[in-house]
């Protein structure tokens, strides 16, 4: 089976918490209530946890999807790429 | 030394050069096509838009997907406030940033050109605009300006295609990245104006020339903007591969004593003066060794200024400029920002520092652009470079340092 790690969209995320909760062995919080994503592929038997969270998320900011290794151009620190 | 490339022909005095000088001089444009990938590739040519990366193996990401019906944005928003090189080639040379995006559209694939001028860059403007209206119908035809908002992030590359898709200059999350999904989800290549224009010359006179006008191992010449304590700061074009102290010399010297240069902008980082003289001015060196030539900034400060008022002001300003979309980056942001400029008077809060070096931690990787990364890139290298002054302003309430 694909390995899956948790992506979130950084513009929709809120702020709202319940994934630290729902999934905190992948997931803490910054100083500012904004989730820490643990990187890396998410171990099996955490998967159920880390789906409750996905699937709580209320701005649906949160997905899971196949490890991948960029193949393409991944732009470097810049304002003006 | 200074070397004149983009900036060869005409004096900066005679302004833009038109499309019939600018045609008699260099020739007639070639027509882009895969075989300039190669050259491209052999050239070496990174972009100039301040991430470095390999302009030949950026076009060809666009090129194996485009089937035709790509798009090329020519980047020239430079919402840097410490870069001007951008505004200034597209004020002298128009008509090599247009060249060389025709010659990616071709190259790539593309039917359209969007020619993406930051709006307040009003010479830069009124020259794209005037350049634009003496081509041939047929390069008229593919190719729009497109004035760019004045913010920072407005040239960010997913921010540049969701401004053409939306209207927004703000970034979008990326995968998918422009190259495979940008405007109107076709793939859409945003390369800088200043690699455009290096890209049209490379395609007249070949890879080995371009490569034969670097110094040092490096490759080609890149455009700078000195500021800050210089005897005359402004714009200049340099081999690539020459130092740090070479530059200050065409720039007139250092006035006063230089304390730090702030190499490659607000998305640079603070590099100490004794340290910066010797550094070669290499986009693809610097990179490997894990700084950044950015967009060509190169700021002396002096050893009179504040540098963590300075340091202050710059991170306010990227505090002001996140584009408010990402937690992490706004909330971060104007923490840092505020603990700075606490520190700067004087007047900080208990564990000011040492949140800043926790903060900075924590903000980095986490927006759904590089802006925060670019943040704390900066203030990163404020808080080791000036770390006597920090500790000082930190543990220095009332008490005597001396």
């Amino acid at each position: 089976m694909a390995q899956l790690e948790m992506w979130i969209d950084r513009t929709k995320c809120d702020g709202h918490r319940l994934c630290a909760e729902l999934f905190p062995e992948g997931i803490t919080l910054d100083d500012w209530g904004y989730p820490i994503i643990t990187p890396g592929a998410i171990p099996p038997r955490l998967l159920p946890h880390a789906q409750r969270a996905v699937d709580s998320c209320p701005v649906l900011a949160l997905a899971l999807r196949r490890v991948a290794r960029p193949s393409a151009p991944a732009p470097a620190p810049t304002a003006t790429t | 030394m200074s070397a004149l490339n983009l900036f060869a022909g005409p004096a900066p005095s005679a302004g833009a050069e038109s499309f019939t000088d600018h045609t008699r001089r260099l020739g007639v444009r070639p027509k882009g096509n895969r075989a300039l990938l190669d050259t491209l590739d052999r050239s070496g040519l990174v972009g100039r838009g301040g991430a470095s990366f390999p302009v030949g193996t950026k076009w060809r990401s666009v090129a194996g997907r485009s089937r035709g019906g790509a798009v090329v944005i020519a980047n020239g928003a430079e919402g840097e406030p410490l870069s001007r090189k951008d505004q200034t080639l597209m004020a002298l040379r128009p008509h090599l940033v247009i060249d060389g995006a025709l010659l990616a559209a071709e190259a790539v694939g593309a039917k359209r050109v969007l020619l993406y001028v930051g709006e307040a860059h009003r010479v830069a403007v009124a020259s794209m605009t005037r350049a634009l209206a003496e081509r041939p119908a047929s390069d008229v035809a593919r190719a729009t300006l497109l004035p760019a908002p004045p913010s920072y992030v407005a040239g960010e590359e997913s921010a540049a295609v969701h401004f053409v898709n939306s209207g927004v200059a703000t970034p979008t999350a990326v995968p998918p990245r422009p190259f495979e999904r940008g405007v109107d989800g076709r793939p859409t290549l945003v390369q800088n104006v200043e690699s455009l224009a290096h890209a049209a010359l490379i395609a007249r006179y070949g890879d080995a020339w371009f490569q034969s006008l670097g110094r040092h191992g490096a490759v080609g010449t890149v455009l700078l903007t000195v500021s800050g304590a210089v005897i005359r700061p402004g714009v200049i074009e340099v081999p690539s591969g020459c130092t740090v102290d070479e530059v200050l010399e065409l720039a007139g010297g250092v006035r006063g004593t230089a304390r730090a240069v702030l190499l490659g902008g607000y998305f640079g980082g603070w590099i100490s003066s004794s340290r910066a003289g010797t550094m070669a001015l290499d986009p693809k060196g610097l990179r490997a060794a894990g700084g950044s030539l950015g967009c060509g900034v190169v700021s002396v400060l002096d050893d009179v200024a504040d540098p963590l008022e300075v340091s202050a002001r710059i991170i306010q300003h990227l505090a002001n400029e996140s584009a408010a979309q990402c937690g992490p980056c706004f909330f971060g942001l104007r923490s840092l920002a505020a603990a700075t400029t606490r520190l700067a008077r004087r007047q900080p809060d208990d564990g000011d520092l040492a949140h800043l070096h926790r903060w900075a931690a924590m903000v980095k990787g986490r927006g759904a652009c590089r802006h925060p990364d670019g943040a704390v890139a900066f203030m990163q290298s404020a808080l080791s470079l000036f770390e006597p002054e920090f500790a000082a302003a930190a543990g220095g309430r009332g008490r005597m340092v001396s």
